[in-house]
C-alpha cells in the first residue's frame, strides 16, 4: 500500500488475468479473507468494542460519575503531565538524532542507530527496574539523594525517566528514513544561497518532514500515556499522588470497579484510535509507508 | 541509504552539536542506567547470581516466557502472512480499515488490552463462554498469556511481510504458470523465497516483543505461583522483597536475552537485503 494507487493496481491486475477467475482461486481467495478477518476480528477488534461496552455496562450516568472521582482525576492529571514534560523532550531529541544521522556520514553511525532502537527491545520492567538500581536507596545515587532529600524513584521524577525510556526512540525512528529519503539538496541548495542553519532547518526541512513528524510525536504521545510496565516499577503505587491512568485502570480492576477500570480504559482507547486515525492521513498525504 | 561520503565537502551545518547533544542524551537516558543495572550484577556473588537466576521458579518462568512467546510467534507467522497476503493481493470492502486497524496493538497501552482480555476470556466472558463447555480454558492459564503475546506480536509480522510480499514479481509468477507450473509450486518456488527473510524477521520481532511483555500478560495470566509468572513478574516480585541485587539479576538475563535478538534481527535483515539484491 505504497500509496494511493495501489487500489486500483490489485483490480486491473486481476482483470488481466483470466487464469484467476477460477472456482478454485476464488474460493481460495474467500477462505483467506475470512481466516483473516475471523483471526483479526478476535483478537483486535472484540478487546477494543469489550473496553466500551464494559465502561458503558451500567450506562452513561455511571460512566461519567467515574470520571469525578478523585483518585482518578489525580491519574488523569499525572498522566498529562508526564506526557506535556516527555512528549516535547523526546521530539527535540529525535529531531536531533535525526538531522544527525540523516544528514551526515559519519563512524559508528549503524551502532548509533541501534541504540536509539534499543529501548524497544527492552522489556518494559527492565526499563523501570533500571532507574530504581541507579536511583533506589541502594542505588549507585540513592544516599546522596537521600541526604539531599531528592526524591526521584517513587515520585514524579521517575516516572518521568521511565517513560522518557519507553517512548525515547518514536520520533527519531519517523523521521530518519523520512530524512534520508528525502535527501540533502534542498538544504544544501538553500545554505549555499546563503540561509543560515535555522533558517534552513525550519523553512526548508521542516515543511517536508512535517507529516513524519507529527505522526512521530502523536505516537510517542499515546506510547507516553499508555506505558504500564515500566511506570509501575517506580511509581511505588502512591494513590493520588503516583498513580498514572493505565495504573489506575490496573488498581480499579483489582477493586472488581469495572466500570471505573475500564471508563478510564476507555479513554486511552479513544486516544490509540485517534493515534491511528491519524496514521492513515500521514500515509494518505505523504504516500509514505512507516516501517 | 544515500552514499553522502563520496560528494563533495557537506556544506549542511549542526553536524557536531547535533551528533553532541544525541550522545549525550542517549548517554544519559539510555546507556548510564543500562549500565547501572549491569555493574550492580557484576558486583553481585556469583554463587548467589545462580541461585537467582538458575531456581526453579526463574526456570519455570523461563520456559513459560520463551513457550508461550514462541507458540505466539509462530501463530502470528501463520495467521500474519494471511493477514499480509489478503491485504496485498486481494481486494474486499473494508480493506482499508483493516489496513488500518492491524496497527492497533502499537497505539492501545498494553494494561488496556490485558484487562479487555481477561474479560472477553473470562468464563462468561464474549469468547470465553463458548470456550469453556468445550474444555478449553484461556483466562489465568498458560494458553491465556499465549493469546495475549499473540496480540501484541501480530503487527509486527504483517508490517514487515506486507512490504516483501509487494516486491513479488508478478510477471514471474505469471511466467511460472504459462511454462505449466502450478499455484502450488509458484508459491513454494517463487513466493515463499522471496518473502522468507522478512517472515523470520516479523517472527523474531514478534518473538522479542512478546518474551519482555508485562502490561497485557498480568492480567490474564492469573500469576499463578510457578504455573502462570511470566520472568518480568518474578522481577516485580523480587522488587517488592526489596531483593534489589535479585531483581537485577534476573533483569541482566532479560538484557542479555534482548541483546541476543537485537542481533538475530539485524542478522535476518542483513541477509534479507543480500537475497534481494542477488535476486534482481
Amino acid at each position: 500500500m505504497a500509496g494511493p494507487s495501489s487500489h486500483a493496481d490489485v483490480s486491473a491486475e486481476l482483470a488481466t488475468r483470466p487464469g484467476h477467475t477460477n472456482l478454485r482461486s476464488t474460493l481460495v481467495r474467500w477462505l483467506l479473507i475470512t481466516i483473516s478477518l475471523t483471526f483479526l476480528g478476535a483478537l483486535l477488534a472484540a478487546p477494543l468494542v469489550a473496553v466500551f461496552a464494559m465502561a458503558l455496562e451500567k450506562g452513561w450516568e455511571a460512566y461519567f460519575s467515574s470520571f469525578a472521582d478523585d483518585a482518578t482525576r489525580a491519574s488523569i492529571r499525572l498522566t498529562l503531565i508526564t506526557a506535556a514534560i516527555v512528549v516535547p523532550l523526546n521530539t527535540v531529541f529525535g529531531i536531533t538524532a535525526a538531522w544527525c544521522i540523516a544528514k551526515f556520514e559519519f563512524r559508528g553511525k549503524s551502532i548509533l542507530i541501534t541504540l536509539i532502537d534499543l529501548p524497544l527491545a527492552v522489556s518494559p520492567v527492565v526499563s523501570g527496574l533500571i532507574y530504581v538500581l541507579l536511583f533506589g536507596l541502594n542505588g549507585w545515587f540513592g544516599l546522596w539523594l537521600q541526604d539531599h532529600d531528592i526524591n526521584i524513584v517513587y515520585a514524579l521524577p521517575g516516572i518521568i525517566l521511565a517513560t522518557m525510556f519507553v517512548t525515547f526512540p518514536y520520533v527519531a525512528r519517523e523521521l530518519i528514513p523520512l530524512m534520508q529519503q528525502l535527501g540533502n539538496d534542498e538544504e544544501e541548495a538553500a545554505i549555499t544561497l546563503g540561509a543560515g542553519g535555522w533558517l534552513t532547518f525550519f523553512r526548508v526541512t521542516l515543511p517536508r518532514i512535517r507529516w513524519g513528524l507529527i505522526y512521530g510525536v502523536i505516537l510517542c504521545n499515546a506510547r507516553a500515556m499508555g506505558e504500564f510496565g515500566a511506570v509501575s516499577v517506580v511509581s511505588g503505587l502512591v494513590r493520588n499522588l503516583t498513580m498514572t491512568m493505565p495504573l489506575q485502570i490496573e488498581a480499579l480492576y483489582n477493586e472488581y470497579n469495572m466500570v471505573g477500570a475500564f471508563a478510564v480504559a476507555s479513554v486511552l482507547s479513544l486516544l490509540a484510535v485517534a493515534t491511528l486515525i491519524i496514521k492513515t492521513l500521514v500515509e494518505g498525504r505523504t504516500g509514505y509507508r512507516r516501517r | 541509504m544515500r552514499n553522502a561520503g563520496k560528494r563533495e565537502p557537506n556544506v549542511i551545518p549542526g553536524f557536531g552539536i547535533t551528533l553532541g547533544f544525541t550522545t549525550f542524551f542517549l548517554s544519559a537516558i539510555v546507556l548510564l542506567p543500562l549500565s547501572a543495572m549491569v555493574f550492580k550484577t557484576a558486583g553481585m556473588d556469583w554463587s548467589r547470581f545462580v541461585e537467582v537466576i538458575a531456581s526453579p521458579r526463574a526456570l519455570a518462568s523461563y520456559r513459560l516466557s520463551f513457550g508461550a512467546s514462541l507458540v505466539a510467534a509462530s501463530v502470528n507467522m501463520v495467521f500474519g502472512f494471511a493477514l499480509a497476503w489478503t491485504l496485498v493481493r486481494y481486494d474486499f470492502p473494508g480493506r482499508k480499515l483493516v489496513d488500518a486497524i492491524i496497527d492497533m496493538p502499537f497505539a492501545l497501552p498494553t494494561a488496556v488490552s490485558g484487562i479487555a482480555l481477561a474479560t472477553i476470556f473470562s468464563a462468561n466472558g464474549w469468547i470465553g463462554q463458548y470456550l469453556e463447555p468445550l474444555g478449553i480454558f484461556v483466562a489465568y492459564t498458560p494458553l491465556g498469556i499465549t493469546v495475549a503475546l499473540t496480540l501484541i506480536g501480530m503487527p509486527f509480522v504483517v508490517r514487515t511481510v506486507q512490504p516483501a510480499l509487494q516486491e513479488v514479481q508478478r510477471d514471474l509468477e505469471d511466467a511460472a504458470e504459462t511454462l505449466g507450473a502450478g499455484r502450488f509450486y509458484v508459491f513454494r518456488r517463487i513466493i515463499v523465497p522471496t518473502v522468507l527473510p522478512a517472515l523470520l524477521t516479523g517472527f523474531t520481532l514478534a518473538f522479542a516483543r512478546a518474551v519482555g511483555e508485562y502490561g497485557s500478560v498480568t492480567f490474564i495470566a492469573g500469576n499463578k505461583y510457578m504455573e502462570t509468572e511470566i520472568t518480568p513478574l518474578l522481577i516485580i516480585f523480587k522488587l517488592e522483597e526489596y531483593d534489589y541485587a535479585g531483581a537485577a539479576a534476573l533483569g541482566f538475563v532479560m538484557l542479555a536475552i534482548s541483546f541476543v535478538m537485537l542481533l538475530a534481527i539485524n542478522l535476518l535483515q542483513v541477509w534479507g537485503r543480500r537475497r534481494m539484491m542477488v535476486s534482481r
